[in-house]
């Protein structure tokens, strides 16, 4: 690093730190904090808000006092399960996003360079288009009446069409397709760094291909992976376009709960920037891991 | 660097100059798929006025957009008829004056005095019709005159089933299924009408409201809950599609172009109901969409298909529709406490 | 590369895996773009070859909705990306050349704070920070919305690129009695400008692309590609959406092209 204390633009370094101070301080950091004073007002009967501060929105969201709020609080589990499923949804989407993406980005790493280009060129593409595209063409895709069934139907593979659609592994489906590229890209990264004269060494120590995978590739190349699936699991958890589209209004993660409180018809915004602040504080503990585990591991600092 | 800033100040030179300059503009605030286009264009044209529409799917969707800080951003939305009444009491109207609408002599008579907008002070109607269900004849051939199709459907339609996302008519039309009146205060029947949509919830596929047409055209569902113009553009799409006015009783509504307090186009917005009270362009409106329009004069102007199609026709024996009913405070939050239910 | 190397280097099966992985990634991308050349208005039905749809996008009814979209999408696009990339290049200046100082660990994880935060919570806490100091929603809000969550993906090239920048350039260039401005114009900038382009095209297509934060805080008739997609496929899957999408998907490739020859530019003039 040119970790130089007189560099040539230390005397500016205020100013040019100020605009992203500014640009992120006020349009990132301090919603958040309002969004979290949000999080304690009262709703007003027919949706906007009353400034009085109340704890009703997080009471809503994990305690149950029955339909006529006259019932001793029990837990309250509709929401905790919402959540739970998009935990669940999240990482089973990074784990099979890793199942393919890994094998992928290891097999990139050993093409000879101009292949490499190549390959590389064509999972870098999909990274780009749009997600709302991506997510149409899966909902496309795997309709009762669409391309995929009208295929299956025409070969005789199946008899009547599959019901993917409004289900769960239509949602699942939609999350790891849509942040696949999110776990190769990361990976090969790492990839393309890892010395290959290791795995010869190990081999020449008579090691199996697949010890070396294991004890060797996967050791060396570990912070890309985690890159890949925090770049796979945060956004899989907080997603709102694959569970809308694919999962209809059934199958529902934190983002379409979200969603309805403020662009919906339930126009909660409390209970709405409650359940984001609960979202929020998730994410943090993940990252907070991360960041206690890159420190640990001492790859912190590039 | 030059480069960027030279693609900067193109950019904010384009948005300047950029969007055609009409005289004046509009803002609309309307549901989806219920004008046509050329209307709009056809109004622009005449008034040299730039239009803009959003679109909601659910008058309570409407509500919360408009109390969630979006009022003064629109001229005239379409509400239907108890939401003008929840609006209007929840001050979210601007009055109309005598005589500020020329055309307001169109409105046929049944329509031009209402209950849910006594006068006519905020309101125009625009189409009326009917909530009820849809279901796939292919897919199910037993009797569908009745609502247990939705609320206790037969085994075969189980899992088969779009409602529509929109708490008002869903809670009515439970009502009607178990025959008690809305709005009923009674615990016991508040308690019989969340378990009825409880236990029916496990048959639901899904929640839609703007796809509700496609789900039933394409054969993903196979019951839909759905508006009788719109099912006859289902039925349009997929011959075998039949709409349902069932024995129990189905919901009859009436949309109505009312004008926003602090409309930023008032003047425009008045236009704009004056152009929809005439009989030709209400048509236009009725011919897309398939409703039955408010307007006098208008009959004459339909295509013949329309005026025979039997979602506009119900069978002699069908009872007469229920219009949703306004609720007071205490009833309406145990009935938004049981739509949360329903939905979480 | 021995072939002992490539032999201990091969798994089997994971070359398979990888056509699997480009299936999946291309598979409903190239069967959308098959059937936006279909003829028949029944999407699932082929009805042979047309190019109609693409010219109800650019003519039919519909057009001048997507058209009024498009332009949005673009403009604030390009002005999201041109500030919130000069922005990250006066952020990477300070942090990757002012030395060590106080907050340098907290301004990278400010920085990179839209990157952590899910989409949805930005747009909650965006959509109720608006509200509350009563910023009119319309197209300036989506504008400003974009500056700030594009700003990491800016800044990450363009930090990438200046950290294999040595710091004697400039240092040379000040010591022959150039100005600061001098010295970054004229030396750093060029140097940087790879990692300049690939953090533009970056923060370009994220701001194109979004359409969850754009969703909250858009107002009155003010639509972007995205939203006005979505809006769309609400309703049904709809061959001109199909026509658009595909005509986006172009695009895509032209931006990830642009973008790696940025790169190859960078890797050449590295020295």
């Amino acid at each position: 690093m040119t970790g130089t204390s007189t560099g040539v633009f230390s005397g500016l370094r205020n100013w040019l730190l100020l605009p992203s101070w500014l640009v992120i301080g006020v349009l990132v950091l301090s919603p958040v904090f309002i969004m979290l004073v949000y999080s304690f007002l009262t709703k007003e009967f027919r949706g906007g808000v009353i400034w009085d501060f109340t704890l009703a929105a997080y009471d809503q969201f994990f305690l149950d006092r029955g339909l006529f709020g006259d019932e001793p609080p029990k837990m309250e589990w509709t929401y905790i399960n919402i959540f739970w499923r998009s935990i669940w949804q999240a990482l089973l989407a990074t784990l099979l996003c890793l199942l393919i993406g890994f094998p992928t980005a290891y097999f990139i790493a050993t093409r000879p360079p101009s292949a490499r280009t190549v390959w590389l060129f064509m999972v870098t593409v999909p990274y780009w288009v749009n997600l709302l595209i991506r997510t149409v063409s899966m909902k496309f895709l795997i309709r009762d009446n669409g391309p995929v069934n009208e295929w299956l139907l025409a070969t005789g593979m199946i008899s009547e069409p599959i019901h993917l659609i409004n289900t769960p592994i239509a949602v699942q489906l939609g999350l790891f397709y849509s942040y696949l590229p999110f776990m190769v890209l990361p990976v090969y990264a790492a990839m393309e760094r890892y010395s290959f004269s290791l795995s010869e060494a190990a081999a020449d120590l008579y090691a199996s291909k697949w010890f070396t995978l294991w004890h060797i590739v996967i050791p060396s190349v570990r912070p890309g992976i985690i890159a890949g699936c925090i770049l796979v699991f945060i956004p899989s958890m907080g997603a709102f376009l694959a569970p809308d589209l694919l999962g209809g209004a059934r199958n529902f993660m934190i983002g379409s709960l979200i969603e309805e409180q403020f662009k919906g018809t339930a126009g909660n915004w409390p209970f709405g920037a409650a359940a984001s602040m609960i979202l929020l504080s998730a994410v943090l503990l993940v990252l907070l891991y991360y960041t206690h585990y890159q420190s640990k591991t001492g790859i912190a600092k590039n | 660097m030059k480069r960027l800033f030279f693609a900067m100040t193109t950019a904010f030179l384009l948005v300047i100059c950029g969007p055609a300059n009409a005289a004046g503009k509009l803002s609309i605030y309307h549901w989806f798929e219920y004008i046509p286009q050329e209307l709009l264009d056809k109004f622009s044209a005449e008034h040299d006025i730039e239009v803009t529409m959003d679109t909601y799917d659910s008058n309570e969707a409407l509500l919360a957009a408009l109390k969630g800080g979006r009022i003064g951003e629109y001229d005239v939305a379409v509400p239907g008829d108890y939401m003008v009444e929840i609006m209007s009491a929840e001050g979210l109207l601007d009055t109309i004056a005598e005589g500020e609408l020329r055309n307001m002599g169109n409105i046929e008579p049944q329509w031009a005095d209402v209950a849910f907008d006594p006068g006519r002070k905020h309101s125009i109607p625009y189409q009326w019709g009917s909530t009820s269900f849809t279901v796939n004849r292919e897919m199910y051939s037993g009797d569908i005159r009745t609502t247990s199709i939705l609320f206790d459907p037969p085994p075969e339609l189980s899992g088969k089933i779009n409602m529509l996302d929109s708490q008002g008519e869903v809670l009515a039309l439970a009502s009607l299924h178990l025959g008690i009146e809305q709005c009923s205060g009674d615990k016991e029947k508040l308690k019989a009408l969340n378990a009825l949509l409880q236990n029916a919830k496990p048959h639901w596929a899904s929640f839609i409201s703007d796809g509700a047409k496609d789900v039933l055209v394409s054969g993903e569902a196979a019951v839909g809950m759905i508006w009788n113009g719109f099912s006859a553009k289902a039925r349009s799409e997929n011959a075998s599609l039949e709409y349902s006015y069932p024995k129990e009783g189905y919901l009859a509504w009436m949309d109505n172009v009312v004008l926003l307090k602090d409309a930023p186009n008032r003047d425009n917005a008045l236009l704009f109901m004056d152009f929809l009270l005439e009989p030709e362009n209400s048509a236009a409106v009725t011919n897309f969409a398939q409703y039955t329009s408010g307007v006098t004069g208008t009959y004459e102007l339909l295509d013949a298909e329309l005026k025979a199609s039997p979602e506009l026709n119900p069978p002699a024996d069908a009872p007469s529709g229920t219009f949703v009913a306004v609720c007071d405070q205490a009833t309406q939050e145990l009935y938004d406490a049981i739509w949360t239910n329903l939905k979480k | 590369m021995t072939g002992k190397s490539q032999d201990i280097r091969h798994y089997s099966g994971f070359l398979p895996i990888s056509l699997i992985c480009l299936v999946l990634l291309y598979g409903p991308l190239i069967i959308v773009m098959i059937y936006s050349f279909n003829d028949s208005p029944s999407i699932t039905v082929w009805g042979g070859f047309s190019l109609r749809w693409y010219d109800e996008v650019f003519h039919g009814l519909e057009a001048p909705k997507f058209k009024k979209a498009a332009f949005n999408s673009f403009t604030i696009a390009i002005m999201a990306a041109s500030t919130s990339t000069v922005i990250a290049v006066c952020t990477a200046l300070a942090m990757l050349r002012c030395g060590n100082f106080r907050g340098k660990a907290v301004t990278f994880g400010l920085v990179s704070l839209p990157l952590m935060v899910p989409e949805i919570v930005t747009a909650v806490a965006t959509l109720i920070f608006f509200s509350t100091i009563g910023f009119k929603a319309g197209y300036a809000t989506i504008l400003v919305a974009h500056i700030a969550f594009c700003i990491p993906f800016a800044y990450l090239p363009i930090a990438a690129r200046l950290q294999g920048i040595e710091s004697f350039y400039e240092e040379a260039a000040v010591d022959l009695y150039a100005s600061r401005l001098q010295a970054f114009f004229q030396i750093l900038m060029p140097l940087m400008l790879p990692g300049i382009i690939s953090g533009f095209l970056l923060a370009f297509v994220i701001s194109l692309d979004d359409f969850i934060i754009t969703n909250f805080v858009k107002g009155a008739g003010v639509e972007t590609l995205p939203t006005a997609i979505f809006g769309a496929v609400k309703q049904g899957i709809k061959p001109n959406i199909m026509a658009i999408s595909t005509l986006l998907l172009m695009l895509s490739v032209i931006f990830v092209t642009l973008s790696y020859l940025a790169g190859k530019m960078g890797s050449r003039d590295k020295g």
